[in-house]
């Protein structure tokens, strides 16, 4: 299957250029808050939970498991599978599933991020681990 | 505070058209409003509040000027499909406090043709947008993990579409009248996974309005009297992807406030207008709203359940927007049109519930996987 897909380059802003700087090395970050402790995604400088400003960066070990996903089956230039991952740090993350065969796709499937690349920063998917 | 029994549903109109490339979209604004007035006995002068989403053409000061109206209150709340059921919250909300006694709420627009606006970008913007979320598949999503979860099948979301069909047949301006049969949902185009073609609504031109009244200006007009007596509203999201659940709507928020204010239950109900951009929206909302357990949708929607005069819960009986119309892509101006009309006794011979008096009209807006609104209104009919 060729990849002929190609994909917006995110606009960077001060709030969330670090992620961006960490997906050039194709390194995923998350947040967290120190107040709480909770985890989240994407990133915000105020936690959604506790409303602290005390939130830091992390790097997640990138690795998950669906926790849902559906087939687009008509699309230009082709299918594409689209769902949530739930990373081991906790937090669940809307993504694209890539490089794999679509119908063998199932809820609860580990798997593990990959960044495509952009004309800006590379941006985070996931494949089977 | 409440706004239990302060406000009416005087006026409802619903455009016949279902393709309209030879009329703009602010002549259908301006053709429901008429619909409606006319239908409540009143007259545009007599307007002082005006409602509307983003489907009217340049906001609510473009369209109040359009229209030819004075008002002395607006209301411009956008929550996608639900907004109109949200509309209809806060003009009650306005007539109980003064602030309006004749509010005027439209939709309107035409996706069929092809006119159709762009949406509002959030922060999530460059987190998401490469990804490819869309209607299908955000609502595709919450069915994967309804059926992961609870056992739902393809099958009991087919029967919401079949009990659409079965009122349809009985609307001459339904976009869709012929009645389907289970094995014909699941005969159709795989769309997302696991939503077929026939598991989604119809796109349509076209448009409604409704004209909400205090108690004095409604007795004073010759139409049965159908006032609000409780309203909910709620908004969810994946909040920070935290213990992430699609299988609940904000419904499941919604839904409880609107009960308690109208001091009634989800049993009470005669007739439910449900949301219905595609099956699984029905049957999420319905556990949402109380109507069975969470993860019993499945079953409670089978055998005909939904189907006037077979089922429990008779609902969407115009057809709904698996079948009728969804003007604007939005589908809760049409979900209170035809609740009223229940209430009224002017549903058709053939889908109207014997002495319905206490309807429910819900509705969500946005991408039911992803950030959604919801709004659930209950109606009585007083007299
Ligand atoms: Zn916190």
């Amino acid at each position: 299957m060729t990849e002929t897909k190609t994909y917006p380059a995110p606009k960077e802003n001060p709030e969330t250029t670090p992620f961006w700087e960490a997906a050039r090395d194709h390194k995923l970050l998350i947040k967290r808050c120190n107040s709480c402790g909770e985890a989240h995604y994407f990133p915000r400088s105020i936690c959604p939970f506790c409303f602290s400003d005390d939130t830091v960066w992390e790097e997640s070990a990138g690795t998950g498991e669906i926790y849902t996903f559906s087939i687009m089956r008509k699309a230009k230039p082709g299918p594409y599978a689209v769902g949530y991952v739930t990373l081991a740090e906790g937090p669940s993350v809307l993504t694209n599933f890539v490089d794999c065969d679509f119908d063998a796709l199932r809820i609860g499937q580990p798997v593990k991020v990959v960044f495509k690349e952009t004309e800006g920063a590379p941006i985070p998917f996931f494949t089977p681990a | 505070m409440t706004i239990k029994g302060k406000a009416y549903i005087a006026g409802i109109y619903e455009h016949p058209t279902r393709y309209a490339p030879d009329k703009s979209t602010a002549q259908l604004h301006a053709e429901v409003a008429k619909g409606a007035l006319e239908d409540a006995g009143l007259r545009s002068e007599d307007v002082d509040g005006y409602f509307c989403g983003r489907d009217a053409p340049g906001g609510a000061w473009a369209m109040v000027d359009y229209l030819g109206l004075k008002v002395r209150h607006v209301d411009s709340t956008e929550s996608g499909g639900c907004s109109y059921i949200m509309h209809l919250g806060h003009a009650a909300e306005a007539i109980a406090s003064g602030k309006c006694s004749v509010a005027l709420v439209t939709l309107a627009g035409k996706p069929r043709t092809g006119d159709i606006g762009t949406k509002a970008v959030g922060a999530e913007e460059d987190f998401e947008a490469a990804y490819g979320a869309t209607t299908h598949n955000a609502y595709a999503m919450c069915a994967m993990r309804h059926m992961h979860d609870f056992g739902t099948t393809p099958e009991q979301l087919a029967w919401i579409k079949v009990a659409a069909s079965h009122h349809a047949q009985y609307n001459p301006n339904a976009r869709l009248q012929d009645v389907v049969t289970v094995e014909e949902v699941l005969a159709s185009p795989m769309i997302s996974d696991p939503l077929r073609r026939m598991d989604c609504c119809v796109v349509t031109d076209g448009g409604g309005a409704i004209v909400v009244t205090s108690k004095e200006i409604a007795q004073s007009l010759n139409r049965p009297l159908v006032t609000l007596t409780g309203h909910g509203e709620a908004m969810k999201g994946p909040r920070g992807g935290n213990r992430l659940d699609l299988t609940y709507s904000a419904g499941a928020w919604s839904g409880p406030r609107a009960f308690q204010e109208a001091g009634v239950v989800p049993q009470d109900i005669k007739y439910a207008s449900i949301y219905d951009s595609f099956t699984i929206t029905v049957l999420m909302q319905l556990e949402d709203l109380g109507f069975c357990e969470k993860g019993q949708g499945g079953k409670f929607v089978s055998d005909g359940n939904l189907i006037s005069g077979v089922g429990k819960l008779p609902f969407n009986t115009d057809g709904g927007g698996l079948c009728n119309n969804h003007p604007v892509n939005r589908g809760g101006m049409t979900k209170i049109i035809e609740a009223v009309r229940q209430l009224r006794g002017e549903a058709h011979p053939k889908v109207q519930v014997p002495d319905c008096d206490l309807a429910l009209v819900h509705g969500t807006g946005g991408l039911l996987g992803l950030r959604h609104g919801a709004s659930t209104a209950i109606l009585e009919r007083t007299q």
